[in-house]
């Protein structure tokens, strides 16, 4: 099994026209072809070995992680003096992917890194995903190392990227007890010893996905006194050094296989991470982006995962002398399934394109001016990714939830049982849509794009592309379908009342991504002709959806919200 | 044949992996033979013989235990068959060698081990000689046996483990799968080592190598307009060697067909042909009957 080659959608998505521009980008005119022996000579070649690399990442997923799934779940990872031990099987999986030398995918090459774009690497993380979301955050925690990458000095980099390029890996300890959403609570201290001029971390951190790791990046407060997100900082810990112990791990429902830490800091040797004061509002903004895409990938993983399980056995399973795939109850919930994973994958990709156009450029400008055209486009994707990716991750993890919900019900009683990998899915699903950011928090990071028109421009942009003759129809629908939901943003922010803003939030911003993703549909179609059924159902679904809040929020008087007030 | 000098000390092995590309025949389709009862090649995928990625995989370990140490691929085979050579630089390997000559065709097991020695011998610098116990497409494990003779080298088959190479004492222990267990052995070196199936499957290919091999060619596969033609010139690891009979100065009575004294009698060609289903009950009688049955057309015993 080849998780890469048997998902011709991969590959429709690696092919999209803007890898051009950020290929371009990210190969700076391909200077690295006389430097490194496994630099790309040309896009074409760039491209080749994106899917050559992509093949590899699809032979292990499917012959050895996914395989190794199940034993995983079950074994769990264990703790002793401090120390965790990875279940067998994740053992096996760590070691193929080192081999492979998939560590370090997105870094540039003077640190040993592959230099693929987000969009590759991504895709090897949604392919990973597929096979074992619980071991894609342990391989996805490489993610660390762009924040690293982006903030630390060169020292910094030199020192850790061939370390995490090499195999070895990361962790970032955010969360404590009482700081969860609120990270501005934060209180593990980072005092500055004057004497030998190194900074000391205490304290205690919660819930730190593989929190034994080799290197930490740690959020901290460094300003004695303060209360608030302008008193922390970030900080890098060697576990070389010492000092962090794992008290506990926590006994999970789901993606048990990845270890959920409480780390104990006692006067843990540490150094700063960029500026000081910065690690909150500048740092751990930047990484939890970078991390909402690899949980959306997460997310498309397990929705397609689910998808193939509940085909797979609803072709299998004869009831009333025919496969059950043949009822229109069963039928119609894989084919909504199927269009869900594919509205995910695509609004996936496209954030990862919009994510890569601004990060390349922004490393650019670091190496020289930025033309003023490249100054506009840096602004453009930026602000993109920005407004995308909250409403991916919101949207995309809820889906892998409702797919995986559906995959049991597609299962029956069976579905209920250990025998079927359903319920790990089930399990493993629940907590994409809960970390990195509750659906909630999207909600709030996305309406502001809502209500400052970022996704009705975008709406409009692609509208303007022209769409095949037998896609005009789909096209009208989604034309009103948009318009409806610009309606209801100005129904809602007329108002101007924030409480009954933040009410409706969650509704606006569902019906702006059901245009959105009926759109990238539409432009899947547009180029291959598979994608049509997906595009036509979800365009039947998410406009069902936009009127279904219309109905709710046209019916709805300000005075109403006293019904739900607590 | 070369001799050591056993008492040198040497800090690094010289290693030679033997690996055939063979037909497919684990997915067997219903055009896998022809009407004449040979194999049809086209109908079936080429791969890497899947003992022989057991044995390379034992090689690369030894590699990373010794740095320092070359791995050395070797196969025979048309010209495709450069692609054993690739699929093992993606895996850590250093070169490799592609036998290629009309003459080496029709070879039978004696004529492909006096072809593979004849190699070994002209590279001439090596420790461990290490391929797989048998070849998914004529199944006798004879090859790797008879290139030890051959070459008057001491061997070990069946290998599970190569556990040690202590390089001064120039002796290698391993660890061999027999009837019912697994007992462990120790050779001197040079030596001859056939890898069973059940050993450590072979590591995947690696991100960064199959990016600088991956335009790596064999002369045969030179052909027409070749991609970045110009990198071949700059980067000699790019051209696979492939030797012809001469080049490892073969005798040409001794290859291929003429070096072959093995005779097809006949070949009888089986065809499944079960058309029916047949439903049993849970009951002690028809578990019995199923048994008797498969015992008797030998499907079982």
């Amino acid at each position: 099994m080849n998780y890469y080659t048997d998902n011709p959608s991969l590959k429709h998505h690696l092919h999209h026209p803007s890898m051009k521009r950020i290929v371009e980008l990210k190969e700076r005119g391909f200077a690295d072809k006389d430097k490194y022996d496994y630099a790309p000579q040309d896009f074409e070649d760039a491209m080749d070995s994106y899917e050559k690399v992509l093949e590899i990442v699809g032979e292990i997923a499917g012959e050895t992680i996914a395989p190794n799934a199940e034993g995983v779940d079950h074994e769990g990872p264990s703790v002793a003096n401090g120390r965790v031990t990875y279940a067998s099987g994740t053992q096996e999986n760590l070691k193929a992917v080192r081999e492979a030398g998939l560590m370090g995918i997105s870094m540039p090459r003077r640190y040993n890194g592959l230099n693929f774009p987000i969009v590759p690497y991504i895709m090897a993380a949604e392919i990973v995903s597929r096979a074992d979301a619980g071991f894609e955050n342990l391989w996805g925690l490489q993610d660390c190392a762009e924040t690293l990458y982006e903030f630390g000095n060169e020292d910094q980099r030199q020192r850790f990227l061939p370390r995490i390029c090499a195999g070895e890996t990361m962790s970032m300890d955010l969360t404590e007890p009482d700081a969860g959403s609120d990270l501005q609570s934060v209180m593990l201290k980072a005092t500055y010893n004057e004497a030998d001029g190194h900074w000391y971390l205490n304290g205690v951190k919660r819930f730190i996905t593989n929190g034994d790791a080799d290197v930490h990046l740690v959020l901290a407060r460094s300003e004695e006194g303060t209360r608030d997100g302008r008193g922390l900082s970030m900080f890098i810990y060697d576990k070389r050094n010492g000092g962090v112990n794992v008290r506990r791990i926590e006994n999970k429902m789901g993606i048990k296989g990845s270890p959920t830490c409480e780390l104990v800091f006692k006067n843990a040797k540490a150094e700063l991470c960029g500026d000081r004061k910065l690690g909150l509002i500048k740092y751990v903004m930047a990484l939890m982006n970078g991390a909402r895409l690899g949980i959306m990938a997460q997310a498309v993983g397990l929705s397609e995962a689910a998808c193939r399980e509940a085909d797979a056995y609803a072709q299998d399973r004869k009831q009333f002398g025919k496969a059950i795939e043949k009822f229109p109850a069963i039928y119609e919930m894989l084919t909504l399934m199927r269009a869900k994973a594919d509205a995910s994958r695509s609004m996936l990709y496209e954030t990862c394109r919009f994510v890569d156009i601004y990060k390349a450029l922004d490393d650019i400008s670091k190496e020289r001016k930025l033309t003023p055209e490249e100054r506009q486009e840096l602004k453009k994707y930026s602000k993109l990714a920005d407004a995308f990716t909250p409403l991916g991750k919101g949207m995309t993890t809820e889906y892998a939830n409702q797919n995986a919900y559906d995959a049991i019900q597609v299962h029956g009683g069976s579905g209920f049982m250990k025998d079927y990998a359903c319920e790990r899915i089930y399990r493993d699903a629940r907590i994409t849509n809960i970390y990195e950011g509750t659906t909630q928090l999207q909600v709030v990071a996305a309406i502001r794009h809502v209500t400052t028109g970022t996704y009705l421009n975008q709406l409009n942009e692609y509208d303007k592309i022209e769409y095949k003759e037998e896609l005009q129809p789909l096209h009208a629908r989604l034309q009103a379908m948009t318009s409806k939901y610009a309606t209801l943003v100005e129904k809602v922010t007329s108002t101007k009342d924030n409480e009954y803003i933040d009410f409706h939030a969650r509704r606006l911003v569902e019906a702006a991504a059901h245009c959105v993703f009926g759109y990238l549909l539409l432009q899947d179609a547009n180029v291959d002709d598979s994608y049509r059924r997906s595009a036509e159902v979800y365009v039947r679904y998410g406009e069902a959806e936009i009127d279904k809040i219309h109905t709710f929020i046209e019916k709805f008087s300000p005075k109403d919200l006293d019904l739900y007030r607590h | 044949m070369q001799t050591k000098n056993p008492i040198s000390i040497k800090m690094s092995l010289k290693i030679i992996v033997l690996a055939k590309q063979v037909p497919d025949t684990r997915n067997v389709g219903k055009d896998a033979m022809k009407e004449d009862g040979t194999v049809n090649r086209a109908a079936l995928p080429a791969i890497f013989n899947p003992e022989d990625l057991n044995a390379l995989e034992q090689a690369l370990r030894l590699n990373d235990a010794h740095p320092g140490s070359t791995v050395t691929l070797l196969t025979m085979g048309p010209g495709r068959a450069a692609e054993i050579i690739r699929e093992g630089l993606y895996r850590g390997a250093d070169n490799g060698y592609l036998l290629s000559d009309r003459a080496f065709a029709g070879a039978d097991t004696l004529a492909t081990s006096y072809a593979l020695s004849t190699a070994i011998k002209k590279i001439n610098d090596y420790d461990i000689i290490i391929g797989g116990r048998q070849a998914i497409d004529g199944d006798t494990a004879q090859v790797g046996p008879q290139v030890a003779e051959k070459l008057g080298l001491s061997q070990i088959t069946y290998a599970e483990e190569v556990l040690n190479v202590d390089e001064t004492a120039r002796k290698v222990t391993v660890k061999r799968h027999i009837d019912g267990g697994v007992e462990t052995v120790e050779g001197p070196l040079p030596i001859v080592i056939t890898v069973n199936g059940s050993a450590a499957p072979c590591r995947p290919r690696n991100a960064k190598l199959i990016q600088k091999y991956k335009y790596a060619l064999g002369k045969q596969e030179k052909n027409g307009e070749l991609k970045h033609a110009d990198l071949y010139a700059a980067r000699p690891y790019l051209n696979i060697q492939e030797w012809t009979v001469a080049d490892i100065d073969g005798d040409l009575k001794q290859c291929g067909l003429s070096g072959s004294p093995t005779k097809v009698k006949t070949v009888q060609n089986i065809v499944f042909q079960a058309k029916e289903s047949k439903t049993l009950t849970g009951s002690d009688a028809d578990i019995e009957n199923l048994i008797v049955e498969l015992l008797t057309n030998h499907t079982i015993g």
